[in-house]
């Protein structure tokens, strides 16, 4: 029975082991953003400090310099425009080919949704040649509004199929019913199908929002005038002058753009994940 | 009286009758779409494949059908063959590392545990937050005199200050930093994929498994991992498209260097084509993800089909 217990112990120790060790692998790079960005400089440069917590009262001139001397709350405003407007053209276009794709007869639907997916793959590094080419020629060198012609060929393609897979799971009766009773083709698309897919729509963006902010290569590519930077690029590139990183800076801009992201997926996790897998687990 | 709203209401009706045709109204709702990816997907692609055959540069635009000899001049390029050796080396690292750590976490956030739901809203973040954030926050644990990693294994006694590795700055440990890194990155969603499947199993397979006498083992490796192959491999895919093509880890963390010692397709791609304004010589380099992913896209359809059978 001793033997047991110690057995039992040794079990549960490991196992909480296990949990200590994802927790601190997750979640340490953030608290090393946090305690770096309240740090003042003369604790964050002196390699005998303890580094893992205040040697020194913490301080908010980090984020006092980024938002009086940087032009952070600029990056801030641009990542939010190119957010909404790229959202705006991906609902457009990927809401009624989502509806028309789950709605078609037979296999062409499923293989034209496929096809439409698949461009997803499609990496960016393959491609910002040509579109930088593209870009050029519509006149949007360093501007931030090349993004917002450029992101949308990710996030339609991801939306449709997202957006498809959850008008399949509507039955049709409805629609049927509302034509039955006299309504438009179109009019049942407005009025019935679009009302009852408000969560999908709501899924659909928050995460064209979250993949703008993400996405880190085009914006690299075709912006180098700092004004028009979105915030990835601008914490992650701007803050340098020449050699000298001014890291409390960095992690306070970095905290401050991660934050939104993060909540937003855990909240739409699950829609997520049955959205990129195209409900391979029934 | 009745004449007019007859034929005030008769080009309405023909319009609605044409909307009213499914195969119409269908392609209408579809076309926007498939073109907005044909024109800014299709098209560069192709144009991607042209720059890669000409000798197309930004100081010579003149667009010279040159035929393989782009592609003949990096092949016979010592730094190419090292950047397509990094690209392969830091993918499958990259890969292996985050199913382990992901096969290991799904396992540990199936059981209950206290605080189990904040475990595993933390263990999201990596893959969550935009790259080039997390990134920088990675370059500062690695910096060469700040590290907080150096600082932790000199305080605990396995290295002096003389001894501390600049993880960033020589050949092997840069490749393994952004192996980490990336590997971080990947390994919430390879958990998430993990659950996603292993919560798919019916629990009934599992009882009737375990009557029989299977063990944890061999209900673990002969019934769960099969029945969740299919969602493992998408997300798989899903991770080798990604790093295999990437571009901002390497180029935050090292810039291709100590010397192209974690150069990859996409920082050479950009280095050539954009930083150096060779286009033709960056496509070709660039080009040379396509063969992956080609057979990437295999494999994610034939799973596909074979679910719907």
């Amino acid at each position: 029975m001793p033997r047991m217990t110690l057995g039992k112990a040794v079990q549960e120790t490991s196992f909480y082991g296990a949990v200590a060790f994802f927790f601190i692998l997750a979640a340490f790079p953030f608290y090393w953003m946090v305690i770096t960005s309240f740090k003042t400089n003369g604790d964050l440069y002196n390699v005998s400090n303890i580094p893992f917590w205040f040697n020194d009262a913490p301080t908010l001139e980090h984020f006092r310099y980024l938002f009086e001397k940087t032009l952070f709350v600029t990056w801030l405003l641009n990542s939010l425009i190119i957010g909404l407007c790229v959202t705006a053209i991906t609902l457009v276009t990927a809401l009624p080919a989502a509806y028309s794709l789950a709605r078609m007869t037979g296999r062409r639907g499923e293989a034209l949704g496929i096809g439409i997916f698949l461009t997803y793959l499609v990496p960016p590094t393959l491609l910002f040649l040509p579109l930088s080419r593209v870009i050029s020629a519509l006149g949007l060198q360093n501007s931030m509004w090349s993004l917002v012609v450029i992101y949308p060929t990710f996030t339609i393609p991801f939306c449709t199929w997202l957006l498809m897979g959850f008008f399949k799971s509507m039955p049709r009766e409805i629609e049927e019913a509302a034509i039955v009773d006299g309504c438009s083709l179109l009019g049942a698309f407005i009025k019935m199908a679009l009302p009852l897919s408000v969560p999908g729509i709501l899924t659909a963006v928050i995460f064209t929002f979250t993949l703008t902010l993400q996405e880190f290569v085009y914006a690299l590519t075709f912006i180098s005038s700092s004004a028009h930077k979105p915030v990835t690029l601008g914490v992650a590139t701007d803050l340098i002058r020449g050699d000298v990183f001014y890291w409390g800076e960095i992690m306070a801009g970095a905290l401050i753009a991660s934050i939104p992201v993060a909540i937003a997926y855990n909240l739409f996790l699950d829609r997520f994940i049955a959205g990129i897998t195209g409900g391979a687990v029934k | 009286m009745a004449a007019i709203a007859e034929t005030a209401s008769k080009p309405a009706s023909r319009f609605q009758f044409i909307l009213d045709r499914r195969d119409v109204l269908g392609a209408i709702f579809v076309s926007p779409a498939i073109l907005y990816v044909l024109l800014l997907v299709g098209v560069p692609f192709l144009m991607a494949v042209y720059y890669s055959l000409s000798a197309y540069t930004i100081y010579d635009p003149s667009w010279d059908f040159v035929g393989l000899d782009n592609f003949a001049d990096i092949l016979q390029d010592p730094t190419f063959q090292q950047t397509l050796y990094n690209t392969f080396i830091f993918t499958f690292g990259s890969q292996i590392l985050g199913l382990i750590l992901g096969k290991f976490g799904a396992l540990v956030l199936l059981r209950p545990f206290p605080g189990r739901k904040l475990v595993r809203a933390l263990v999201i973040l990596p893959w969550a937050v935009p790259v080039a954030l997390a990134t920088v926050a990675w370059q500062w644990m690695f910096d060469s005199l700040y590290s907080v990693i150096n600082w932790t294994l000199i305080a605990l006694g396995f290295i002096t200050r003389e001894q501390a590795p600049n993880w960033l700055g020589t050949e092997h440990l840069a490749m393994l930093s952004v192996i980490i890194v990336n590997a971080w990155r990947f390994f919430p969603f390879a958990i998430v994929i993990f659950l996603a499947g292993i919560t798919a199993v019916p629990q009934d397979v599992l009882d009737a498994a375990t009557v029989d006498g299977a063990g944890f083992w061999r209900r673990n490796y002969q019934i769960i991992v099969p029945m969740i192959l299919p969602i493992v491999a998408i997300g798989l895919i899903f991770g080798i498209v990604f790093t295999f093509t990437d571009l901002s880890v390497v180029f935050l963390m090292t810039m291709g260097g100590p010397v192209g010692a974690t150069s990859v397709l996409g920082f050479a791609g950009f280095q050539t084509g954009i930083t150096s304004g060779d286009v033709s010589h960056g496509a070709a380099i660039s080009l040379f993800m396509l063969p992956v992913l080609l057979v990437v896209v295999v494999f994610m359809l034939r799973f596909i089909r074979r679910r719907e059978i």
